[in-house]
């Protein structure tokens, strides 16, 4: 270990000593509570910083991570992320008076799960990231231990992960086995020099690998859990988990697959469409159904990973930038949303149905426009990033000659207006139950501007992030 | 006769393994999965790998079932023998659930079965002085510095959690 | 030795099929667990057999970063039933309805 190898990972290290510094002013006589979130911003804020001020580039750690565009590209995503959803959660954690330091500190860990799952270039770093950020969820959303959901959430979130990790590491042990190593260039030169000991066990080995990539990123049929924990856990963590594992779940996927696969695992594609045409089916047609709107959010972010699914299929430089692209979008309005839902729950998560949102333009005009503005980019109506991320994604994917999975995609981005759209129409066009304007605390107004700037801002100028993405999915190839 | 004592160590672990997942009575399933990891460790010193075999016990059949037992203790927890464990579960996610996981297992088995029988070829396993302590102690903290940090704070996560979700007040 | 190393391989993906059906079949929380771990150790088996296959050192320094992901796990997985407990009075996943639908 040298000084490049701290160097390439000193945004990681700045939020591990906020997080530690947090649980340190925890345990002081009288902790300043109110200030906490002021640390974990300042530490997620410097992380930001370090990351332009302090540029790496190369493998380091002995060849444990590797450092490039596509790393800054998601760090970048995962730090906003987090400072999004700590603000979201101060109005919530105050008002149910359950302002903690463990709180930020685990939001902070499992950011830094999230940055190595991306930095990873060994299998060994990805799990333990992976399990960083899981572990951290686990607690985070059985962070309310006196409500009986949040607990059930919590475990059933602990034990349906638990036993997807089952899988995962199942596959890298039956790759390990195949080639002989777990750094993502050795199996790599493994496969490609036919020194691996056998095709079937790789093969098998990736196989397991993706079903425990699915139940991360909860595709169909490995989303069993997410409507009940979306359901359950507090609303902010809601807002953190429906964004941050999904997000590193496919960065990790894709870095996988393209570094160490070199995109060679078409034994698998197959299995892949499929599942990427029943998450998107499944997911939609369910939230259908819903009522209460953070289960419709958890089904509309299941369809969601589908169509980002098709673009992890396609396997080209196109498909790629298309990926980043869409992340980039959903991450951000998704935060956006529960953020907003947030604020509109009421005492013992009530307000949570679609009744809850009638007259809300007449109630707060402003509030009520961002979250129709969410809805219009989550539903892909231009000229929202919503709609960018699906063009890119649908045309590399035609590119491709994967028509049949777009039509399929389309087919369902038209049935998923009609849910995306209730909530609107509840806004605009329905009598508000009273005509109280809705309380918009100061630390939101931050997350709705990004929203809007995001859903609106990148929909209309989108070459800002377009060259970005296309830097950072081009340092793959 | 290593041969014969792995077998025999295997069919204790398959055995103990297998009464776990049938039994309802969880004390019972605590005491046999102690058992089926010993089993485990016995086979790990077969293999040579004396570092991981000496971590079998102290922290699996030591550390985390002793956890295990204590919270079946602490909990008294009932068994379920009342309801026969099997098409019970047909009733959790419905019968399609049931009818899903069995057809996944089956591939499962089907795969993995294959891919061990793809193993045939290089049949034996060579011997080679790779598990003593002070090789993987060397790999650790060498190459494998930064997944040995990121372990430590996966373990603080899990401290901080434990004490703050199991804590009566805090 | 003279053990093959498909008959090990064969033993892991035995005893990882055991603890799903375990996951998949069974009600107790407590016992779910457990066949989870049953999981985790068919993994460090295979590790272990690749790695002396293979020769590299590699496959038990994994199993070593399993086995502290496992007790991490564990140690939250208890906690919470600990806290449900506190609750609901029960470790029975069939009394934990209040999310089904």
């Amino acid at each position: 270990m040298n000084a490049a190898d701290i160097l390439s990972t000193l945004p990681e290290l700045v939020l591990t000593v906020t997080a530690l510094g947090l649980l340190l002013l925890e345990v002081m006589g009288k902790p300043p509570r109110a200030r906490f979130v002021w640390v974990a911003l300042g530490g997620v804020g410097l992380a930001l910083g370090l990351e332009f001020a302090v540029p790496s580039e190369g493998q380091f750690y002995a060849g444990m991570i590797s450092v490039d565009l596509f790393t800054r590209f998601f760090n970048v995503l995962f730090l906003t992320t987090a400072a999004g959803s700590l603000l979201i959660s101060v109005p919530y954690l105050r008002r149910t008076l359950e302002e903690r330091g463990e709180y930020y500190a685990l939001t902070l860990f499992a950011t830094v799960g999230m940055m190595f799952m991306a930095k990873a270039h060994d299998l060994t770093i990805t799990f333990l990231g992976l399990e960083l950020l899981s572990v951290s969820l686990y607690i985070l959303v059985a962070f309310y231990r006196n409500r009986v959901r949040s607990n059930e959430a919590g475990l059933k979130y602990l034990l349906l992960g638990a036993f997807s990790t089952g899988f995962f590491l199942f596959g890298i042990a039956l790759i390990y086995g195949s080639t002989g190593t777990t750094h993502y260039d050795g199996i790599r030169l493994a496969i490609g020099s036919g020194e691996q000991l056998s095709m079937a066990l790789t093969v098998t080995g990736f196989g397991l690998l993706i079903i425990g990539f699915a139940f991360k990123v909860a595709l169909v049929p490995f989303h069993m859990y997410a409507p009940d924990v979306y359901e359950g856990a507090p609303t902010p963590i809601t807002a953190f988990v429906s964004t941050g594992p999904k997000v590193a779940g496919f960065a990790a996927f894709l870095k996988v697959i393209a570094t160490a696969f070199a995109f060679t695992t078409q034994h698998w594609w197959g299995i892949l469409w499929i599942l990427a045409a029943i998450t998107m089916t499944v997911g939609n047609i369910t939230a259908l159904r819903q009522d209460n709107l953070k289960r419709m959010l958890a089904f509309s972010g299941v369809a969601h990973a589908g169509y980002l699914a098709i673009a992890i299929m396609v396997g080209s430089a196109d498909s790629a930038f298309a990926l980043l692209f869409y992340l980039a979008a959903y991450a951000i309005t998704t935060l956006g949303a529960f953020g907003i839902v947030s604020l509109i729950e009421g005492e013992d998560e009530s307000g949570l149905d679609m009744d809850s949102y009638r007259g809300l333009a007449r109630r707060s005009p402003y509030l009520a426009g961002v979250f129709a503005l969410i809805m219009l980019s989550l539903a892909g109506f231009p000229p929202t990033a919503g709609f960018l991320g699906k063009f890119f994604i649908f045309s590399a994917a035609i590119d491709e000659g994967y028509t049949w999975l777009v039509i399929i995609a389309v087919v369902n981005s038209l049935i998923s207006v009609y849910y995306y759209l209730r909530p609107v129409v509840a806004m605009y066009m329905q009598e508000p139950a009273d005509e109280s304007a809705v309380a918009v605390p100061a630390f939101i107004v931050p997350v709705l501007l990004l929203v809007v700037l995001v859903a609106l801002g990148l929909g209309l100028f989108p070459m800002s992030l377009v060259k970005n993405s296309i830097a950072a999915a081009g340092s793959l190839f | 006769m290593t041969a014969s004592l792995f077998y025999l160590f295997a069919v204790g672990l398959l055995g103990a393994s297998l009464f776990v997942v049938l039994n309802p009575n969880p004390m019972y399933s605590v005491v046999a999965l102690v058992f089926g990891f010993a089993n485990l460790a016995a086979i790990y010193f077969l293999l040579e790998a004396y570092f991981i075999g000496a971590l079998q016990v102290l922290v699996y059949a030591g550390a985390i079932m002793v956890l295990f037992l204590f919270v079946v203790m602490l909990l008294n927890v009932q068994s379920d023998a009342d309801h026969p464990s099997l098409p019970r579960v047909f009733r959790i996610g419905s019968w399609w659930f049931g009818a899903l996981a069995l057809v996944f297992i089956g591939l499962f088995l089907l795969l993995v079965g294959r891919s061990a029988l793809a193993l045939l070829a290089p049949s034996e396993v060579p011997p080679t002085q790779i598990g003593s302590v002070s090789q993987v102690g060397e790999a650790l903290f060498t190459r494998y510095l930064l997944p040995f940090e990121l372990a430590s704070l996966l373990l603080t996560v899990a401290l901080i959690g434990t004490v703050f979700l199991a804590k009566k007040k805090i | 030795m003279v053990v093959p190393l498909h008959h090990i391989i064969a033993i892991s993906g035995l005893l990882f099929t055991i603890g799903v059906v375990g996951v998949l079949f069974r009600r107790s929380a407590i016992i779910v667990f457990m066949s989870v771990e049953i999981m985790l150790n068919a993994v460090n088996l295979a590790f272990v057999a690749f790695s002396r296959y293979h020769g590299s050192v590699d496959g038990q320094v994994f199993v070593f970063f399993i086995m502290t992901l496992a007790a991490a796990e564990v140690a939250v997985g208890l906690a919470i039933i600990i806290a449900l407990y506190r609750n609901l009075r029960t470790a029975d996943l069939s009394e934990i309805h209040e999310l089904k639908h």
